[in-house]
């Protein structure tokens, strides 16, 4: 992964998120404030609108500046949280990243969003569907065999009982749902494997 | 002013507005005070630059305390003090208390001249750790 298309990664993620926000909407409406659908399309339709002055930067600046619009556009309790995601990623990752930078710099970031969001792996959160990208990407897996460990992440935070977020007031109802959170990681995961996928 | 400046942070824009009412009606303007609620797009939530603007605004070099209601309030205001960055972050203290009995008890004992030590002190007493 040498130089690749910034801006074709961005219309990939704000595109599927756009093309799901009312699944993730009705995810978030099952067990926490409804919000999360819209929110994310509002935060990364702001990205989009800048795309190409992201992409003219270099790429640990783009990932900051997408953090920072992130957090400033994204709100609720998923704005800090994804917007650390990319700050943390763009304060780590290298200009040029190789593999093994970028599955550094992915770890930092997640270990980042714990601490934001006071969490660990295990309780219902975008973390559940993180941490196992993470490993894939260590592990040396393709986009799409990463993709697909996304996909399992998430639907495996649906037996899990929540402990943070608003969705941790529902105690034991919490069960039976899919996390939102985890839910937009990997539809992000999947996008941005795919567009990756036909790029040099 | 010399006395901790107080915010207060709510995902709505009413209960933000009534709990300044009341940290007002106990301690006049005694004490810097600002708040916020809402998303910034009309809805219920909490927006990352309103709370930004709100420290701005009850800044005082004794200090801010911030209360907070449910959980994105206060992720969003950690973030919005690591966003003002140092030095000032370090004199910036997002308060686990409940968010009326919290800003009212703060800015009672922030009124007083008390350091923003105390005055946090004085509104986690009211959280059962």
């Amino acid at each position: 992964m040498a130089v690749f298309d910034l801006a074709s990664l961005i219309t990939a993620a704000a595109d599927t998120i756009a093309a799901h926000a009312e699944e993730l909407t009705a995810l978030d409406q099952a067990i926490g404030d409804g919000d999360h659908g819209l929110n994310m399309k509002r935060g990364f339709e702001a990205v989009r609108a800048e795309a190409e002055a992201f992409s003219a930067k270099p790429l640990p600046e783009a990932l900051k500046g997408i953090g920072t619009k992130l957090v400033m556009t994204v709100g609720g309790a998923s704005g800090p949280l994804f917007g650390t995601l990319f700050l943390t990623l763009g304060k780590e990752i290298s200009a040029e990243p190789d593999r093994a930078n970028l599955t550094a710099a992915f770890g930092k970031a997640i270990e980042a969003v714990a601490a934001r969001g006071k969490s660990q792996v295990g309780q219902k959160t975008m973390l559940d569907v993180l941490q196992p990208v993470h490993d894939a990407l260590a592990g040396g897996k393709t986009a799409a065999e990463i993709a697909d460990i996304a996909d399992r992440a998430a639907d495996a935070t649906i037996p899990m009982k929540a402990l943070r977020g608003r969705a941790s007031f529902l105690g034991d109802r919490s069960i039976g749902h899919m996390d939102a959170g985890g839910r937009s990681v990997a539809l992000l995961v999947r996008a941005i494997g795919e567009a990756l996928e036909g790029q040099p | 002013m010399s006395n901790v400046g107080i915010v207060i942070v709510s995902h709505s824009p009413l209960v933000a507005e009534g709990t300044a009412d009341m940290v007002r009606q106990m301690v006049g303007d005694e004490v810097p005070l600002a708040w916020c609620g809402g998303n910034g797009h009309g809805g219920l939530g909490t927006s990352v630059e309103a709370i930004m603007g709100a420290i701005e605004k009850a800044w005082s070099e004794a200090g801010v305390a911030i209360l907070v209601d449910l959980g994105g309030a206060e992720t969003n205001s950690e973030m919005a003090v690591e966003m003002i960055g140092e030095p000032r972050a370090q004199k910036i203290v997002v308060c686990n208390a409940p968010i009326v009995e919290g800003a009212v008890m703060a800015a009672t004992e922030a009124s007083g001249g008390a350091s923003l030590k105390e005055v946090v002190a004085t509104a986690h007493e009211l959280s059962p750790s």
